[in-house]
């Protein structure tokens, strides 16, 4: 991209965006680089020395137990801990060729090529269904309606639910159950067409059934954006990722990066102990 | 030969549990009537007054009440036929023009208060307090020396400025509570669509707080609409119909102490038709307030 790197998104380039998105670049280029990645709340070390590369074009499952840091290594990849005051990122992440804290890009740009969706469906509740699906491009001064129109549907689409919603977009997302409201915020998430999606722990508000939903839509998904989940429940890992990170707290209560494999690899034949032990529910 | 199972001591315990709960069943019930007959008297010293002052303001002012009393100009005391139309209107002006300058200020304040935590916020918080307690006839002074002594003269614009200081403090804590109602996922939902700040308050938060600003916004216009002591000092009240804010104003509560004080019986007759008007207005607007504090809640 010539233009700086802050200006909001124009009409045009998110109309290329669309088009990218339909010829998924060659895999195996990561496209997310960690490198001793740490965070800090107040000076308490949260998250340590991660280092980690998120490959393109495939579910990257993060899994640990409770307080390991998943949530809090997800925030710094779209740079939402710069809203807490206390919370200090120290090394580096690149999108890309992009340094995400390197101050060549906005933490509004950034964000809207890496979008999040959030462990309570929480559609915007003053907004009908298409209004929510195009917020994104609207915040990024999108107006043309042919535009819009195209987003929300092609969003819709892909999150599964153009079909059931398609007769009542002027509808309030209120309206719809919790596992369509979730699938809504995938949408509205993907709209913007970002290039990497975090979710974090996006089932764990939802029954069985909504959950099977989102999971097989996570698995489409991952030709139009790249995909990290959080997620508590091991099976679920094993279904939708390709790519698995282990999370754990050292002695110092500090979460690290215990292995990070292709799926099947870290289940089946982990080459840490430690992973093996929580993988078999020994702790955690 | 069987042996006796040994006693449960859970099913003993169980059963002494229940033993006691009965015991003091009746020792509850009388308790309980104790407590409702004292909540009993506690509601009747509350509603007596309340009761009676609104009965007596009906029974006294329904009787002013006209088309010709909402709609004529006053009449000097004596001459039948008189109204209230330019305290009514010199009210929409005087408290409409307070409200134009205090909610957009009060709305903006109350969202820097909800998002941020500093020192400063601290101190404003502080200072908003400490205007909704000073006594508004203070304000008043305030608003005759620094604008009606300045300028040489009465005016609504005095008493306007004098009323947008009271509601002030009243919209600032209604729409920082009201925003920070406003759950925090939706601000990072917004900004996880790349927006701005700026962009997710203008966009999300208001939007979504907007039922408690509007709840905030009418308590403190019915707090303005009744108040007295400040517009004494500024827009005087007037015979006559007057719409311009740099004059002297006719106001509903100046109506009511200055008719109200006056020895001839049309005159007190007209203060109580405007009181009983005056208490339908606030009652109207602390209805209102509750509908949308109460469509706050539903969506959520
Ligand atoms: N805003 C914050 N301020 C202070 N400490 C925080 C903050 N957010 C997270 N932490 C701390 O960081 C550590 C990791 O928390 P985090 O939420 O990332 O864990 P997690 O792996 O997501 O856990 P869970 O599986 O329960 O969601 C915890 O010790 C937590 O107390
Ligand atoms: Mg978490």
């Amino acid at each position: 991209m010539t233009k700086p790197m802050t200006e909001p998104l124009t009409e045009r380039q998110l109309g290329m965006a669309t088009e990218k998105a339909l010829t998924p670049p060659p895999p195996g280029n990561p496209v997310m680089r960690l490198r001793d990645v740490g965070v800090a709340f107040a000076g308490r070390t949260a998250v340590r020395g991660v280092t980690l590369d998120v490959p393109e074009h495939q579910v990257t499952a993060l899994i640990g137990p409770s307080g390991s840091g998943k949530t809090t290594l997800l925030r710094t990849l779209n740079r939402l801990h710069d809203l807490t005051r206390t919370a200090q990122v120290s090394g580096q992440v690149m999108l890309g060729d992009i340094d995400v804290y390197g101050g060549s890009i906005s933490p509004t740009l950034l964000r809207s090529q890496v979008g999040m969706v959030f462990q309570r469906p929480n559609p915007f509740p003053t907004m009908s269904i298409y209004d929510n699906v195009v917020s994104g491009l609207r915040f990024n001064g999108a107006r043309r309606k042919a535009l819009l129109d195209e987003a929300a549907e092609s969003a819709l689409t892909a999150a599964v639910l153009w079909d059931s919603v398609k007769h009542r977009l002027k509808a309030h997302a209120s309206m719809l159950s919790g596992g369509e409201q979730q699938r809504l915020c995938i949408a509205r998430s993907l709209a913007v067409e970002p290039r990497v999606l975090l979710m974090d722990e996006p089932t764990s508000s939802l029954d069985p059934q909504a959950t099977k939903r989102i999971e097989e839509l996570v698995t489409e998904l991952k030709t139009r954006v790249s995909i990290i989940i959080v997620t508590h429940n091991m099976q679920q890992a094993v279904r939708v990722s390709d790519y698995c990170a282990f999370l754990l707290m050292g002695d110092d209560r500090a979460g690290q990066l215990i292995e990070a494999a292709p799926t099947t690899k870290l289940f089946e034949d982990p080459s840490d102990e430690r992973t093996l032990d929580y993988i078999n529910g020994r702790f955690g | 030969m069987t042996t006796l199972p040994a006693p449960d001591p859970n099913l003993a315990r169980r059963e002494e549990i229940q033993r006691l709960a009965a015991g003091s069943e009746n020792r509850r019930k009388i308790y309980s009537g104790v407590a409702m007959s004292i909540c009993g008297v506690f509601l009747a010293v509350a509603l007596v007054p309340l009761v009676s002052v609104l009965a007596y303001t009906v029974q006294r002012g329904i009787r002013a009440w006209s088309a010709a009393f909402f709609a004529h100009l006053p009449t000097p005391a004596g001459i039948p036929g008189g109204g209230i139309w330019n305290a009514i209107v010199g009210s929409l002006i005087i408290d409409g023009l307070a409200a134009a300058v205090a909610v957009p200020f009060g709305i903006v304040a109350g969202l820097y208060l909800a998002e941020s935590e500093g020192r400063v916020a601290g101190v404003i918080r502080f200072a908003a307090d400490v205007l909704s307690g000073v006594p508004s006839i203070i304000i008043g002074i305030f608003a005759y020396i620094a604008l009606v002594r300045g300028l040489g003269h009465f005016s609504a614009a005095a008493g306007s400025f004098a009323i947008g200081v009271l509601m002030l403090p009243i919209i600032i804590r209604a729409s920082e509570t009201a925003i920070r109602s406003v759950p925090s996922t939706l601000t990072e939902a917004g900004l996880s669509l790349g927006a701005r700040r700026s962009t997710v308050a203008r966009r999300v938060i208001l939007p979504t707080a907007l039922p408690g600003l509007i709840t905030g916004v009418l308590l403190a216009v019915a707090r303005g609409v009744g108040e007295t002591a400040p517009l004494l000092f500024t827009a005087i009240g007037s015979q006559y119909f007057a719409s311009n804010p740099t004059q002297p104003m006719a106001a509903l509560p100046l109506v009511v102490f200055q008719d109200g004080i006056q020895a001839y019986p049309d005159l007190q007759m007209t203060a109580w038709g405007t009181a009983l008007f005056l208490i339908a207005v606030v009652l109207v607007l602390s209805v209102g307030s509750r509908l949308f504090a109460a469509r706050l809640g539903r969506v959520r």
